[in-house]
């Protein structure tokens, strides 16, 4: 029930200036700038650009300054934004094959054409707190060799020639889209890699784990992990022809996973994908993970009841912001809620009470 | 606008996405150097909004929407009557003002001393940028090499 109050406006303006006064810290501290978020933060700034839904480094670096480093703030603050911009067009579907990679692995093919790239990757390091980091030290500068000339082409190409690798038919069909529409229930691919390219990594994570451990397991290979930067083009209208729009950076990954085969398909890999903003490396693992289990009916697989294979359960709870909005509503004032379930418990304790009395009284 | 049948959209195509993905302050820098700021008149004012990125299911399948981007528009016509349009990424109205101005006088006989002083040397430090982060990434590509094994 909500009932409206006043009250606490001077309350409400000094809590804000104090949010104010404790998101500037020691002000003997220099200031934080929106450059050095965008440049020294950049991980943060991926993942709120992804599950922000909105590529703007510049602007996701903001949030997360207004937003005292929380990042699901930060999120709420670029969703929120996100719906103040008119729609201008939807981009041609990026091509990730041709993507100027920082970084390109496959752990299923030692000797895939373009090599195996490792980028500026945390992988092999010690996991060791490097205390030189908290001395200001000098500019570190990467080494560098002639840059690769030669395509990289994708992994699943190379096993697509034997055809023993589940296809994926290229199709123009207008994909729906959770900004407009409500997601309902069946609901389809494109939709889920959506919803999941924009879930909650904590909570992508912890189902695509639920599969690892047995969960709808389904053996996942990374077939192929690649970062790197590449074009976006738009038609446009007035020219009638299309044109970059832009470029932005992705994380895209592909699965190579078991499978026995069923009464329609003979036995073959089959695959899962991720497709994130940014440098988002887990995320987009764990994205490729959850697509794949959540693809059993398509390839006929038995449903096991698993978490990770409800797409109900998986994809209306992804979303952090739909998620925390309900969550922390609860703290708000639901005085007269309260106050009514106060009057029913009393009511209650009093019947109880009444039937236990005339029983003492009898004994 | 005789002159502008005969442009090739494909170079067109080039120049539009170069001025879209060159980052703000190397524009601005080149363009402040460049000799006349002609005048013009707004056909659209610039504009900022966002264009849903797609992409595909297994990187060739369905088309999936992936998330939003921010792009700034805008249209305008030189004294000539030359049409010129500015998308670019990101909320920059004056980098959107500029890219519209460079894609008209890249229509006139302007072209050659725009090419010159603006499109070629941008074009140059973006190919820098890339071509530094490509061989970066070259130093990290791994060699493999056979361990000799211990069985006789």
């Amino acid at each position: 029930m909500y009932v409206a109050v006043k009250g606490g406006e001077k309350a409400i303006e000094n809590a804000h200036a104090w949010l104010a006064e404790e998101r500037r810290g020691a002000p003997d501290i220099a200031e934080l700038s929106i450059a050095q978020i965008r440049e020294q933060l950049s991980l943060a700034v991926n993942r709120v650009m992804a599950e922000g839904s909105l590529y703007d480094p510049d602007l996701a670096a903001l949030a997360i300054k207004q937003a005292r480093g929380d990042l699901i703030e930060a999120i709420f603050l670029i969703r929120a934004y996100r719906t103040t911009l008119p729609r201008l067009g939807y981009s041609n579907p990026v091509k990730t094959d041709e993507m100027a990679c920082d970084r390109r692995i496959s752990a299923t093919f030692k000797d895939a054409p373009g090599g195996q790239v490792l980028g500026p990757t945390f992988d092999y390091t010690h996991r060791l707190l490097d205390f030189k980091l908290a001395a200001e030290g000098e500019v570190p500068v990467a080494p560098t060799l002639q840059p690769r000339t030669e395509a990289t082409p994708h992994i699943t190409e190379f096993l697509k020639g034997e055809d023993i690798i589940q296809d994926e038919p290229a199709s123009d069909a207008t994909p729906g889209d959770l900004t407009r529409e409500p997601m309902e229930f069946p609901s389809n691919r494109p939709l889920r890699l959506q919803s999941l390219t924009r879930g909650d990594e904590g909570f992508v994570l912890g189902m695509a784990y639920s599969t690892q451990r047995g969960y709808a397991r389904n053996h996942a290979f990374v077939g192929e992990l690649r970062i790197g930067k590449l074009a976006v083009e738009m038609d446009i209208p007035e020219l009638g022809f299309a044109i970059d729009i832009g470029e932005i950076e992705l994380t895209e990954c592909e699965t190579v996973n078991q499978f026995k085969g069923s009464k329609t398909e003979p036995p073959q890999f089959t695959r899962g994908y991720g497709l994130v903003f940014g440098q988002s490396e887990r995320k987009s693992i764990a994205m490729a993970l959850v697509d794949r289990a959540l693809r059993w009916e398509e390839l006929g697989e038995d449903n096991l009841g698993a978490p990770a294979q409800d797409e109900e359960f998986v994809l209306s709870h992804a979303d952090n912001i739909q998620a925390t909005g309900f969550l922390e509503h609860i703290k708000l004032p639901h005085y007269v809620d309260f106050q009514s379930e106060l009057e029913l418990v009393r009511k209650l304790r009093r019947e109880a009470e009444e039937r236990i009395k005339p029983k003492e009284a009898a004994e | 606008m005789a002159d502008q049948t005969k442009i090739l959209n494909a170079e067109r195509q080039d120049w539009m996405g170069l001025l879209a993905r060159a980052p703000e302050s190397a524009l601005m820098t080149l363009w402040d150097r460049y000799e006349t700021h002609p005048s013009f008149e707004w056909l659209r004012s610039p504009e900022i909004g966002g264009v849903m990125v797609r992409g595909r299911a297994g990187g060739t399948g369905d088309r999936f929407n992936l998330g939003e981007m921010t792009v700034t528009r805008c249209s305008l016509m030189l004294q000539d009557g030359t049409v010129g349009h500015g998308y670019v990424q990101g909320r920059s109205k004056p980098k959107a003002e500029v890219a519209a101005l460079i894609d008209a006088l890249m229509q006139t006989p302007a072209a050659g001393t725009v090419h010159d002083q603006v499109i070629a040397p941008l074009k140059e430090q973006m190919e820098a940028d890339k071509t530094g982060r490509a061989s970066k990434a070259a130093a990290t590509k791994v060699e493999f090499f056979t361990m000799v094994r211990g069985e006789d």
